[in-house]
């Protein structure tokens, strides 16, 4: 990057704000996909303020400019394919206000998500979404993707929980929408906009969360089933019996290898699938009457065993377990793509069986884990990338799961975004008229094209 | 090199845990961020530059990125290797007479080894040259200074008989592995630990001829004088003919019981290596393994304990001291917030990494305060260093102990109680109790 420009950005940033080393561009090419490219220069600000004229200085400059949190997202969104600033918020990281009376958070959009959950939590309150990368990414990078997680099944997902943000516009304009109101029907919800953008209408720099009561009481059981089509049909009875258990995981048997072999829990290597679930809240003998219902379901629907968490420990290293769930994969070959496709809650035993039988037809595993209860399922292509007619199967496989689910009535994406990665498919998931719409919501809101260019929408 | 190591798929799941990463919050910081740095350098994407080795210095080597990594990628061992790919590259003259010029000469050893203490011998600020650090701060070496403790006259390692008797009829026979910074700095614990473990029926062997563990070599890239270093202490340890190699110092321990694998492919050696590893101790794992007699004594105090990196996660050892603390009558523990997150020290951090070194403490001091603790235990040299660093940077009014430390107190406390017992009986004097600090 010119060096003229470094030096006006340094400027705003301070020295150590600017990164431009080629070891510094280097790891910042990357997200927690394989996909790669260089920014020009890494800015890490540390105010809405600097975040202004930074993106002022940019649109200026006609510079792209790729917001980015922790990196850790799953579709090569916060990839800068072409080049320019990767704009990164892990530094304004300050929780900024926890209002007790109006169960209201004020954040900084660099702050991580765990830090906010225990930071709240010392007071009694909740917040509730809860991504497997709940330890590694933002509140920022949760809301530009509208995170969800084992939780969403009963308290919703990340923009269920946005009660008002500060975002800095393509043009430098600081825009603040919302406040903490749970009502408020005046105007657009420009708050739902941003939620979901992926980077591309702005940059979130503040944001305003609605927080619960913490639910006193959890328990965590795990289902232990030899077959892996009674696990899923066993996901819908439960639901319809009328329990709504916060937490309903689904994982097969390659999953619970991988995992086992990574966290030496004592998981069951024999049987094809379990579940996990949880449920939860402020009255402890209701807590236990639900998991005593989810139990029975599940040893009438073919469970071989309803494991509960004897403490707080083994709950805990459930759930911790759970989360390393997906990079374990990668112990059973060189590459991995996780998918991310949801379908209606009634859909989820024939998405099972129907992704088994892709993987049965082309010859490549796909391991099935996910949020069952939500219908948020990630089939897992394992392959080795080298050999190039592995990857022509896993982009055909690919095609065929996103397929699959516009069929049945759901999307390619519950929770990970487009990034780069589902661009080719967003046409037939959304058809013209949307796409179109959308494409124009852009244009007015970033008409120089410079926030996150080329995401999102196919050309 | 473990060429799998190189295959992280930057799930990010490692940042979470990173002492570095944490206080710099920039992914070059990061261990996802070593390991692509590592991957691109080795496969000739990035020059092998200096700014790139510097990435692998900065890391802290606490290990909690590879107790965390799913796939089993072990970016803290890539850190250190690429450190040795340096070497080979451009080796420098320096560092063979820091960690190995003087082992033929292990007297002299005493203050070769130990980073800190080279400023006895070369002089704080050559050594700061040859570590590559121009602007050192005038306060950066006052806070350098007043780590130190107070030097015995002379090391302990000069000052300790060979073998120690003990007490009663013996029951184990154990060599004991005395650190370097352990006979130079913390001499008054390790004469605790020798006390300790004669009391419960060991004869204890100290060979005296013993050098560095090899660790500061490794860590800077030499692994080559670390086994020159390995070879040498085996030989004593098996002269010793003892059961068990004890030792008081968490990163020597770590170090000892990696010899195997250090010297796997010297196929002399492998086998004895291996044997010598598999039988090393750290103290409190092996007091806990034996019918460890219950202290008497009591000691009235609020303690609370911190994980040297190299004893839990490089050892799995963390239970131990917590129970060995917890069977001292009197002796109220609590549990450290994020009791096994670095502390900051690292080695020679301080002195190479000032500043997040001292950020990475100044985490620690803040969980240490809110224990209100008056004693924070920590089987490490280089935790105790920093851990006083930061008490009294923060003002805190807590004292920084090997755990054994306290252990000891309580037996001696106790012969304590029964000669005042006796003395009152005998003349009613008034004995005044020996002050314990
Ligand atoms: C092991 C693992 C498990 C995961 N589990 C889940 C899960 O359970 N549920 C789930 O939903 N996701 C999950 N993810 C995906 C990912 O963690 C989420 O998408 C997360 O929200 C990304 O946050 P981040 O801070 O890392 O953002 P990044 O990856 O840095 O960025 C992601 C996108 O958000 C944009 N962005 C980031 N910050 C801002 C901002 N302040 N303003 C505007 N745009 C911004 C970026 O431009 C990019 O488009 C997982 C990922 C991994 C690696
Ligand atoms: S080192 Fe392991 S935990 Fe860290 S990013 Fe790579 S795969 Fe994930
Ligand atoms: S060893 Fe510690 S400091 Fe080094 S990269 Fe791993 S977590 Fe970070």
């Amino acid at each position: 990057m010119d060096k003229n420009i470094l030096a006006q950005l340094e400027k705003i940033t301070g020295k150590d704000g600017v990164l431009s080393t080629p070891e510094d561009l280097a790891v910042y090419s990357y997200d927690g996909t394989f996909a790669e490219h260089r920014p020009d220069a890494v800015v890490l600000p540390r105010t809405t303020g600097q975040v202004s004229q930074i993106v002022r200085l940019a649109a200026r400059e006609r510079i792209p400019v790729v917001t980015r949190g922790m990196g850790s997202g799953l579709a090569a969104a916060s990839v800068p394919f072409q080049g320019g600033i990767a704009l990164t918020m892990t530094r304004m990281n300050r929780i900024l206000e926890i209002d007790e009376a109006n169960a209201a958070a004020h954040v900084e959009a660099g702050v991580v998500t765990a830090d906010l959950q225990a930071a709240v939590e010392k007071l009694g309150l909740f917040y509730p979404p809860d991504p497997a990368s709940i330890r590694h990414s933002t509140i920022g990078g949760n809301i530009a993707c509208n995170a969800g997680g084992p939780r969403c099944l009963k308290y919703g997902v990340t923009g269920d929980y946005v009660l008002g943000l500060t975002v800095v516009l393509a043009d430098g304009r600081i825009l603040h929408t919302g406040g903490k109101c749970i009502k408020d029907v005046v105007g657009y919800d420009l708050k739902a906009l941003f939620t979901g953008s992926e980077g591309t209408l702005g940059v979130i720099t503040e944001a305003l969360l609605r927080l619960t009561a913490r639910p006193e009481f959890a328990r965590t059981a795990l289902v232990e089933f030899p077959s892996v089509e009674d696990a899923s049909q066993t996901v819908n009875t439960i639901l319809r019996a009328g329990v709504v258990p916060a937490a309903l995981e689904l994982m097969d048997e390659t999953a619970i290898a991988c995992i086992e072999a990574a966290m030496h829990l004592g998981l069951p290597l024999d049987v094809e699938a379990i579940l996990l679930i949880e449920t939860d809240g402020s009255d402890e003998a209701a807590v236990l009457r639900e998991m005593e219902a989810v139990a029975e379901i599940c040893r009438a629907r073919g469970a071989r065993q309803v494991k509960v968490a004897a403490d707080e420990t083994e709950r805990a290293s459930l759930w911790r377990a759970r989360r390393s769930l997906s990079p374990s994969l990668a112990r059973k070959a060189p590459n991995k793509l996780g998918e991310d496709i949801t379908v209606p809650r009634s859909a989820i035993a024939e998405t099972v069986r129907r992704l088994k039988a892709i993987s049965a037809k082309r010859g490549l595993p796909i391991v099935i884990y996910g949020h069952a209860g939500d219908g948020n399922l990630h089939p897992t292509l394992l392959f080795d990338k080298r050999d190039p007619g592995q990857w022509a199967k896993v982009e055909q496989m690919a095609a065929e799961e996103f397929a699959l689910a516009l069929e049945l009535g759901g999307t390619l994406s519950g929770e990970h975004g487009v990034g780069t990665l589902k661009r080719p498919y967003m046409a037939q998931a959304l058809g013209p008229v949307s796409i179109e719409i959308q494409k124009r919501i852009k244009a007015a809101l970033d008409p120089l094209n410079i926030l996150n260019p080329g995401k999102v929408f196919p050309d | 090199m473990r060429l799998d190591d190189l295959n992280c798929i930057r799930c990010g799941l490692c940042l979470a845990v990173c002492p570095t990463y944490r206080e710099i919050l920039s992914e070059t910081a990061s261990p996802r961020g070593r390991a692509a740095l590592a991957r691109k350098g080795l496969e000739g994407e990035l020059e092998l530059s200096p700014n790139l080795f510097e990435q692998m210095y900065a890391c802290f080597d606490c290990l909690a990125c590879n107790d965390i990594c799913p796939v089993g990628i072990r970016p803290a061992d890539l850190a250190v290797e690429m450190r040795a790919v340096q070497e080979q590259l451009r080796p420098a003259a320096w560092k063979k007479t820091l960690f190995g010029g003087l082992i033929p000469k292990p007297r002299r050893m005493e203050f070769a080894t130990l980073p800190l203490r080279l400023y006895e011998k070369l002089g704080l600020r050559r050594l700061v040259y040859a570590l590559g650090l121009r602007n050192l701060l005038p306060r950066q070496l006052r806070d350098m200074e007043s780590m130190l403790p107070h030097l015995p006259q002379r090391p302990l390692r000069q000052a300790l008989p060979e073998i120690t008797e003990a007490n009663g009829k013996t029951r184990y026979r154990v060599g004991f592995f005395l650190g370097c910074a352990q006979s130079l700095l913390f001499a008054e614990e390790s004469a605790a630990t020798l006390r300790v473990l004669a009391r419960n029926g060991c004869t204890v062997v100290t060979p005296k001829a013993t050098v560095c563990c090899g660790m500061p070599a490794l860590g800077y890239g030499r692994s080559d004088l670390a086994q020159e270093q390995a070879r040498h202490n085996i030989e004593l340890f098996e002269r010793a003919q003892v059961e068990v190699n004890v030792t008081d110092c968490a990163t020597c321990g770590s170090t000892l019981k990696d010899y195997g694998h250090l010297l796997a492919d010297d196929n002399k050696w492998a086998a004895r290596a291996a044997a010598f590893s598999s039988r090393v101790r750290d103290v409190s794992e092996f007091l806990m393994s034996i019918p460890l007699e219950k202290p008497q004594g009591r000691v009235e105090a609020r303690v609370t304990y911190h994980d040297p990196c190299h004893l839990r996660r490089g050892q799995g050892v963390w239970q131990q001291p917590r129970a060995l603390l917890q069977m001292i009558d009197g002796l109220e523990f609590v549990e450290l917030p994020e009791a096994d997150w670095c502390c900051g020290s690292a080695g020679s951090q301080l002195i190479t990494h000032y500043e997040t070194s001292l950020k990475v403490l100044k985490r620690k001091t803040d969980n240490l305060a809110s224990t209100q603790a008056d004693y924070i235990a920590s089987g490490c040299p280089g935790c105790q260093m920093q851990l006083n660093l930061g008490v009294r940077r923060q003002g805190l009014d807590v004292q920084v102990v090997h755990p054994i430390a306290l252990l000891d107190r309580a037996y001696r406390q106790e012969s304590e109680v029964s000669r005042l017992r006796r003395n009152q009986e005998i003349s009613h004097s008034t004995a005044k109790r020996k002050n314990d600090g």
